[in-house]
């Protein structure tokens, strides 16, 4: 193994603890979050959201908003997370970077923190339009951490 | 796709035959090369659809078809409500009434050419486009039901284009069924400043050149003429179609076990037809289709303002309007009877024949004009239903050339300013807010819609008409 093999390797490690990545999907995307417990994971997978149309690290935390949902289990309540901050991207022209979720059985109360959209600065490339329930999957691993995962559709 | 599951009919279909809990066989439209680039998905997919109450003769896969959620994207599935038939959210797509509208400028590929910039920079200014665009239209609570009724009738009742643009679009302009009390507030209110945007993804403006003709009379009753040039569109139902695609795929998952659906997966969310849920859908969903019918008239009115501006004597004329993502009542041709049943399209194009009532007597003796998009750098093409096409897949043809590489790998493979310089070199100028929405829909990242659309005309679902080139595209 490369150094740099082993770099990607420990990052990997890393983030299927607590952290996001995008899968593949042929026409879509696929968010994940990982987590110690599902709260972080559902956190992890909001910044996945927000990378598939522009750099989280490019939103900056300025205004918080409220957003409570609930549903009749964890992946619907994926699902309604995930539209729930869909809508209020697409209705407060925002973007959102940093989140905070409590989930307390089948109610979730989450805080989103970020800014208005700036075109040039955040240069979106393409808006989401919905989670979907294809690759849904909330469920802790084998060895420990929380994921939380699906596919949107852009 | 793995094709040992598949028997091959001809070099352009192959069927699946029922077992297990199909009900109906499959059928994928495709000759090998295409076979080869589907993934395996779609054969899960299209046979998972041939297991829904109610299906009738087959589940159907289009040449460009590829992984959606539920139904792939180039699905077809025709239900019959009187046999326990269903219609799903997932088989409509968030983007309800997505579809296409070309228009005909009468303009020469070389008076375009003159002023090509300065359109191109006009358009751009002109058409929202892109993430958190917003369109000059406020639609409050009495004139949003209006347009939800009204669809493309609505949009020329405030101005926006000419009654003479009605007959050349889809259910002449207005959809009728549509149920605005169905429609939810948060849909509403997240179409409120939206209408008259593109949107973002594979959406876009092109000016394009008639560059070939392969059907010369029906190319000649369309009206399109080599070497002159069009403008297409490719939108949809904006954010009120995709909260109204949210809200019931979560509803028709939840209320499945009690209308008794066993689903091989959530992601088939669906209810009866003859069910409350299926019923609020449908009104909710028509409205969706005419809020997308008024969105692109509306776009096409704003790309006549500019082509006023820069052509004072160019007068645009609506070639057709037509949509890829929908659940209609059409009747057709099953077992030697006419029978009435639902037609699901997600990312399909309806293809009337010749002589079809729905189609204006001007289109009548040549077919439903279908119209399927390009992808910035690649050709669009203009087709016209057959007779065949009815027996073929309940008068449906292709959409577009489909994805060949997700975006996650497109990004890996291109650069947004790459592909705007290797375009422009090409003579075709790019304007996109976000280089890496450009990126994200390479050319290279789809399938060759050539191969695509010889597939639709050799399997007899649609047959070529014309070849569009693109010369400038405003990218959503």
């Amino acid at each position: 193994m490369t150094a740099r093999s082993a770099s990607r390797a420990a990052d990997r490690t890393a983030t299927r603890r607590n952290g996001w990545e995008l899968f593949p999907h042929r026409a879509d995307t696929g968010v994940r979050g990982f987590g110690p417990d599902k709260n972080t994971a559902f956190e992890q997978v909001a910044t996945a959201l927000t990378a598939v149309i522009t750099d989280p690290q490019w939103v900056m935390p300025h205004l918080a908003v409220e957003i409570t949902c609930e549903a009749p289990d964890l992946e619907l309540l994926l699902v309604e997370w995930l539209n729930a901050l869909v809508y209020e991207m697409a209705t407060r022209r925002m973007l959102f970077s940093r989140f905070a979720v409590r989930i307390e059985g089948r109610h979730l109360h989450g805080r989103a923190w970020g800014e208005p959209v700036d075109v040039a600065r955040h240069e979106p490339a393409a808006e989401v339009k919905g989670a979907t329930l294809t690759a849904l999957e909330v469920s802790r691993m084998a060895d420990g951490p929380w994921i939380a995962q699906c596919v949107v559709d852009v | 796709m793995d094709k040992t599951n598949l028997s091959q009919v001809s070099a352009v279909e192959w069927r699946v035959e029922p077992s297990g809990a199909m009900r109906v066989p499959a059928i994928i439209y495709a000759d090998e090369g295409l076979i080869d680039q589907m993934d395996d998905k779609v054969f899960e997919q299209v046979t998972n659809v041939a297991r829904l109450p109610g299906i009738v003769k087959a589940s159907y896969a289009m040449p460009d078809a590829h992984w959606g959620y539920g139904f792939p994207i180039g699905g077809v599935a025709a239900f019959d409500p009187d046999h326990g038939g269903v219609v799903s959210a997932g088989g409509v797509g968030f983007d309800i009434s997505c579809g296409v509208r070309s228009v005909l400028t009468g303009l020469t590929r070389a008076e375009i050419e003159a002023l090509k910039r300065p359109l191109a920079d006009a358009l751009f200014a002109k058409i929202p486009a892109g993430v958190g665009s917003t369109g000059r239209i406020r639609l409050e609570s009495s004139d949003m039901d209006a347009m939800l009724v009204g669809g493309a009738r609505w949009a020329v009742e405030q101005g926006y284009g000419e009654a003479a643009d009605l007959e050349r679009v889809e259910e002449g302009g207005a959809m009728a069924g549509a149920r605005p009390d169905q429609v939810s507030p948060r849909a509403k209110r997240r179409q409120r400043d939206e209408m008259g945007t593109l949107g973002s993804g594979n959406h876009y403006l092109e000016v394009q050149e008639i560059a070939e003709l392969y059907d010369r009379d029906a190319a000649a009753a369309f009206g399109l003429r080599a070497g002159e040039v069009v403008v297409s569109i490719h939108c949809g139902s904006r954010g009120l179609g995709h909260q109204i695609g949210t809200e019931f795929l979560r509803d028709m998952a939840i209320a499945a076990p009690d209308l008794g659906i066993a689903l091989p997966d959530r992601e088939l969310a669906c209810a009866p037809i003859h069910s409350a849920i299926g019923e609020r859908y449908l009104g909710a969903m028509r409205a969706g289709i005419n809020c997308a019918l008024a969105n692109r008239q509306i776009i096409g009115h704003l790309a006549r303002e500019v082509f006023a501006a820069l052509f004072p004597k160019a007068r645009l004329e609506l070639l057709f309007d037509v949509s890829h993502n929908t659940c209609k009542v059409e009747e057709h041709e099953i077992g030697g009877r006419r029978r009435r049943v639902y037609i699901h399209r997600k990312g399909a194009t309806r293809a009337f024949g010749p002589g079809h009532p729905d189609l204006p007597e001007s289109l009548r003796p040549f077919g439903q004009p279908v119209l399927i998009g390009g992808s910035m750098g690649t050709a669009s093409y203009v087709l016209a239903g057959t007779a065949a096409s009815e027996a073929r897949a309940f008068s449906s043809a292709c959409h577009g050339a489909g994805r060949a590489m997700s975006r996650h790998r497109a990004l890996k493979h291109w650069r947004g300013r790459q592909i705007v310089d290797q375009l422009a070199d090409r003579g075709i100028i790019v304007k996109s807010h976000s280089s890496r929405g450009v990126a994200e829909e390479a050319p290279g990242a789809y399938k060759d819609v050539g191969a695509v659309v010889d597939v639709s005309d050799r399997a007899g679902l649609a047959r070529k008409v014309a070849k569009l080139s693109p010369l400038v595209c405003i990218k959503g």
